[in-house]
């Protein structure tokens, strides 16, 4: 299970910046960072090394930030990986609020998911024999 | 650049006449109708009878018009104290139609009507007809919301007072509208300022053109303030006269004061209202030609007189005749309140009505800014709310949903769509004395 952290923004020049200044000042280095966005505002979804740190920071520096529980499943580095997961998912029926990828290494990528139930979608997800984190 | 004066009519309900009376005549016809109005409110109305005596004010020794100085002013509160019907000074059986002012109904103002209620009111709209040359020839068409809001059923009796062809079209439904328009050739259009833009810009983005293919002579526009500029606006696009119009469901609804043809200032209809100018700071009356709060006593309301009721809103009685000859006096086109109210779509909304929906949601904090302005010709209202730190705000779903859930609240306490924009927490200036609430950005609000 990944700790992932959230933060509001607005949708305002400058923003973005500034909240990257934040983390880079309290040493926090991201993994990876998406950001879900609509006309008036976005959601900012970071992994990072000090989740806590991390939201500390932006809370002292004013952002509404949070934590969230969201899995993450290692994937081999190959064609179908990806697609074999989500099938899994959608057989079981888990319900996926939102999902990202990411990689930091050749040879694996990272799928990161908000699922509902989080708690019981990871031990079925071990259970099917995949790698989650 | 404006039409030609179109010919006189002959058939009219509303009585040219009486707008003509020599000034001596008028203010003896308004003292004979105040000393009624005064007894009539003491003897019917306990809150008018409290209100009297605790002011020492007297209403059986009313001598001259300007005695109604020495009563009480009522305010819009004292009618929302008395909500729903403390006020009415005449039994309920006798009472045929209800309007009330928008709001929760903590907040709401009701007027009610007895039947020569409802038709002194046609009458009144209807000589803003008989302004604009009106006759039994013409088509009405009427976009102001139908219901509880003053502005669709005032105009509705005006136009069928003044003996028109009625086309009973409320709001909305902007393309049938403008269908409508041309296909039946309506003459006179009523509606607020706001909408007639919208229906010009929108026949336009149609591939139709207004000013040649509507038959519009007039438009009676009010229910919300509007600028020389945005009027001059919609005479060119339309390709008609506006004449302004105004009117408050506390004393009646449209046709307390309607301009004429000469567009320099709005007549009052004096013989079913006594207007006096006041400084709103001091209460005191103003002579003719100063601008201050207009306050208006009603003298032939039958359900729900009111005495000295201070409208808020902010005027000057014009000195001089009008070129019409018509010796009615006339008020200048309104600049302003002297609350916090907004007109919004010519909606009233006050900032507390909007607090009052969002303290139940406990998700969002109690700082928030309103923001109006113009797209098109439409006013548009976004609140902006900062969210509690409890929120889940992970999901956008979550944020739509609850935005949804407040916009509904709110449509349903105040009458009028209010886009919710939820942000950043501690985003909204924080000012060091009064908070600044409202911005807005509406350009024809700008007033020359």
């Amino acid at each position: 299970m990944i700790n992932q952290i959230t933060v509001f923004l607005e949708n305002k020049g400058g923003r973005l910046a500034s909240l990257c200044r934040s983390l880079a000042d309290a040493g926090v280095n991201m993994e990876a960072l998406t950001i879900a966005d609509t006309a008036d505002y976005g959601i900012a979804r970071i992994v990072c090394d000090k989740p806590e740190e991390a939201l500390k920071a932006l809370e002292e520096a004013g952002y509404r930030a949070k934590i969230t529980k969201v899995v993450g499943v290692e994937l081999p580095n190959r064609p179908g990986s990806l697609a074999e997961l989500l099938e899994f998912v959608d057989e079981k029926n888990l319900n996926v609020e939102y999902g990202y990828c990411f990689s930091n290494a050749t040879d694996t990528a990272t799928q990161v998911m908000k699922l509902r139930d989080i708690e019981n979608a990871a031990v079925m997800l071990k259970a099917a024999g995949f790698d989650v984190i | 650049m404006y039409p030609d004066e179109p010919a006189k009519g002959e058939s009219m309900a509303a009585n040219d006449d009486v707008l003509r009376m020599p000034r001596e005549q008028i203010e003896e016809l308004q003292l004979e109708r105040l000393k009624k109005t005064v007894v009539d409110c003491y003897e019917n109305v306990p809150f008018y009878k409290e209100l009297f005596d605790e002011a020492g004010f007297n209403p059986y020794d009313v001598k001259t018009l300007d005695d109604i100085q020495k009563a009480p002013f009522t305010t819009k509160q004292d009618l929302r104290d008395n909500y729903p019907f403390g006020l009415f000074a005449k039994p309920l059986s006798e009472v045929k139609e209800i309007h009330m002012s928008s709001g929760t109904m903590g907040v709401a103002t009701v007027g009610g009507y007895t039947q020569r209620d409802l038709e002194t009111w046609g009458e009144c709209f209807a000589r803003g007809i008989k302004f604009a040359n009106g006759t039994p020839e013409d088509i009405c068409h009427i976009c102001y919301g139908y219901g509880l809001f003053t502005g669709g059923l005032g105009a509705h009796y005006g136009s069928i007072a003044a003996g028109c062809m009625t086309l009973p079209m409320s709001a909305g439904n902007t393309k049938r509208q403008i269908n409508v328009m041309r296909t039946m050739g309506s003459t006179i259009l009523c509606c607020t300022p706001s909408y007639a833009m919208h229906l010009a810009d929108t026949a336009i983005e149609m591939g139709i053109d207004p000013a040649e293919e509507f038959s519009l002579r007039a438009g009676i526009h009010g229910a919300e303030p509007f600028s020389d500029n945005f009027r001059a606006e919609l005479e060119k696009k339309l390709n008609y006269r506006v004449l302004d119009i105004y009117g408050l469901t506390e004393t009646m609804g449209p046709g307390v004061a309607i301009e004429c043809w000469e567009q320099d200032g709005l007549h009052l209809a004096e013989d079913y209202f006594l207007a006096e100018i006041i400084d709103p700071e001091t209460g005191k009356v103003l002579p003719d030609g100063e601008w201050g709060e207009l306050v208006l006593t009603t003298l032939c309301r039958e359900a729900s007189p009111v005495v000295r009721y201070r409208t808020r809103d902010i005027t000057c009685i014009k000195t001089g005749e009008c070129k019409c000859g018509r010796t009615h006096r006339r008020i200048a086109r309104l600049h302003g309140r002297t609350d916090d109210m907004l007109i919004i779509r010519g909606v009233n909304v006050f900032p507390s009505q909007i607090e009052n929906v969002m303290e139940t949601f406990p998700e969002v904090a109690s700082w928030y800014q309103i923001e109006l302005d113009t797209i098109g010709s439409l006013d548009t209202v976004t609140l902006k709310l900062e969210v509690n730190p409890d929120f889940t705000f992970d999901e956008i779903s979550a944020i739509e949903r609850l935005q949804k859930k407040i916009s509904t609240r709110l449509q349903e306490a105040l009458q009028v769509g209010i886009k919710v924009q939820l942000v950043e927490p501690k985003s909204i200036p924080r000012s060091e004395g009064k908070a600044k609430r409202v911005i807005d950005l509406r350009t024809y609000k700008n007033m020359s």
